[in-house]
C-alpha cells in the first residue's frame, strides 16, 4: 500500500515540477532557474508542514515521500548551477545554490512553525 | 551573453526550441513518461531510504548519498544528450522523471530542519554543506567523465 501512495504522489510531483517549471519560465527571460527554486521552495514548505504534525503514515507516503519528493529536486539544481558557471554567470550560479539552500531551509522552518500554530 | 539555445535547465529549458516544442507537440506522452520515471526514482529512494534510517539527531546518509549519485548521473546524462541524437523522450522519462524524482531538495531541507529543531546545529550545518559541495562536485563529475568517454569514442 505505501509503495502505491508513494508511486502516485511522485506520479503527481515529477510532471507538476515540469508545468511548474515551464508556467514559471515564460513569465520571465533571465537565465536565473526561478522554477526550480519554486518548486524547490514549495514542496519544502509542505513537507515541513506534514512533518510538524502526527500525519498518518499514508500521508507521509503520499505527500511527503511521492509527491514533495518528486516535486523538488537536486539533480537540476546542481546541473543549473553548472551551466550557469559554464555560462560565464557565477554571481547567477552562486546565488542559484546558495539561495536555494537558505530559502529552502527557511520554508521548510516557516512550514513547520504555520502547521505547529494551526494544529495547536 | 548566452547562444540562444544554451541549456541552463535539464528539466525544461525554453530558450531550447525542442523543450518549447514538445509540450503542445505530445502533451500526454510526454508527462506520461515523466510521471513513469518519476515513479521509478521516487520508489528507488523510498527503498534506499528505508533501508538506511536516520535518527533526527542523525547525519541522513541515504539521502545524501541519493542526491550526489543523482547529480553525477544528471552531470553524464546532459553530457550524452548534446552530444548525440537520442530519443525526444529520453531527457523528460531520465531526467526529469528518474533522476528528478530521485533525487530531493524537500527531505533535504526539511531533515536539516528538524536537526536543528533537535538541538543537533552541527549536524544539519554540516550536512547542508556536505550535500551542497557534494552535488556540484558530482553534476562537475559526471558531465566531465561523460565527455571524456565520448571524446574517446569518437576518436576511435
Amino acid at each position: 500500500m505505501t509503495v502505491l501512495l508513494i508511486a502516485l504522489g511522485a506520479a503527481l510531483g515529477a510532471p507538476l515540477r515540469y508545468l511548474t517549471d515551464r508556467a514559471v519560465q515564460t513569465r520571465h527571460d533571465s537565465p536565473f532557474p526561478w522554477g526550480t527554486l519554486t518548486v524547490n521552495v514549495a514542496g519544502s514548505l509542505l513537507l515541513g508542514a506534514v512533518a510538524a504534525v502526527p500525519a498518518a503514515p499514508a500521508v507521509t507516503a503520499l505527500v511527503g515521500t511521492g509527491f514533495c519528493g518528486a516535486l523538488t529536486t537536486w539533480s537540476t539544481l546542481s546541473y543549473e548551477t553548472l551551466r550557469l558557471t559554464r555560462a560565464g554567470a557565477r554571481w547567477h550560479a552562486a546565488a542559484n545554490a546558495l539561495g536555494s539552500v537558505v530559502a529552502g531551509l527557511g520554508a521548510a522552518s516557516l512550514g513547520y512553525a504555520l502547521a505547529h500554530a494551526l494544529t495547536g | 551573453m548566452t547562444p540562444p539555445e544554451f541549456r541552463v535547465d535539464p528539466d525544461v529549458d525554453l530558450h531550447v526550441p525542442a523543450d518549447r516544442a514538445e509540450l503542445t507537440a505530445h502533451p500526454a506522452t510526454v508527462l506520461g513518461a515523466i510521471a513513469a520515471g518519476g515513479v521509478l526514482g521516487a520508489l528507488a529512494r523510498a527503498g534506499i531510504q528505508a533501508a538506511f534510517p536516520h535518527p533526527p539527531t542523525g547525519f541522513p546518509w541515504a539521502t545524501f548519498g541519493i542526491n550526489v549519485t543523482g547529480c553525477l548521473l544528471i552531470g553524464a546524462l546532459m553530457a550524452v544528450l548534446g552530444a548525440r541524437p537520442a530519443h525526444p523522450l529520453v531527457r523528460p522519462f531520465l531526467g526529469v522523471g528518474v533522476l528528478g524524482g530521485f533525487t530531493t531538495f524537500s527531505a533535504y531541507a526539511v531533515d536539516a530542519q528538524r536537526a536543528v529543531a533537535a538541538g543537533a546545529a552541527g549536524t544539519a550545518l554540516a550536512y547542508l554543506a556536505a550535500t551542497l559541495v557534494g552535488a556540484l562536485l558530482a553534476v562537475q563529475v559526471g558531465d566531465a567523465a561523460a565527455a571524456r568517454l565520448l571524446r574517446r569514442r569518437a576518436a576511435r
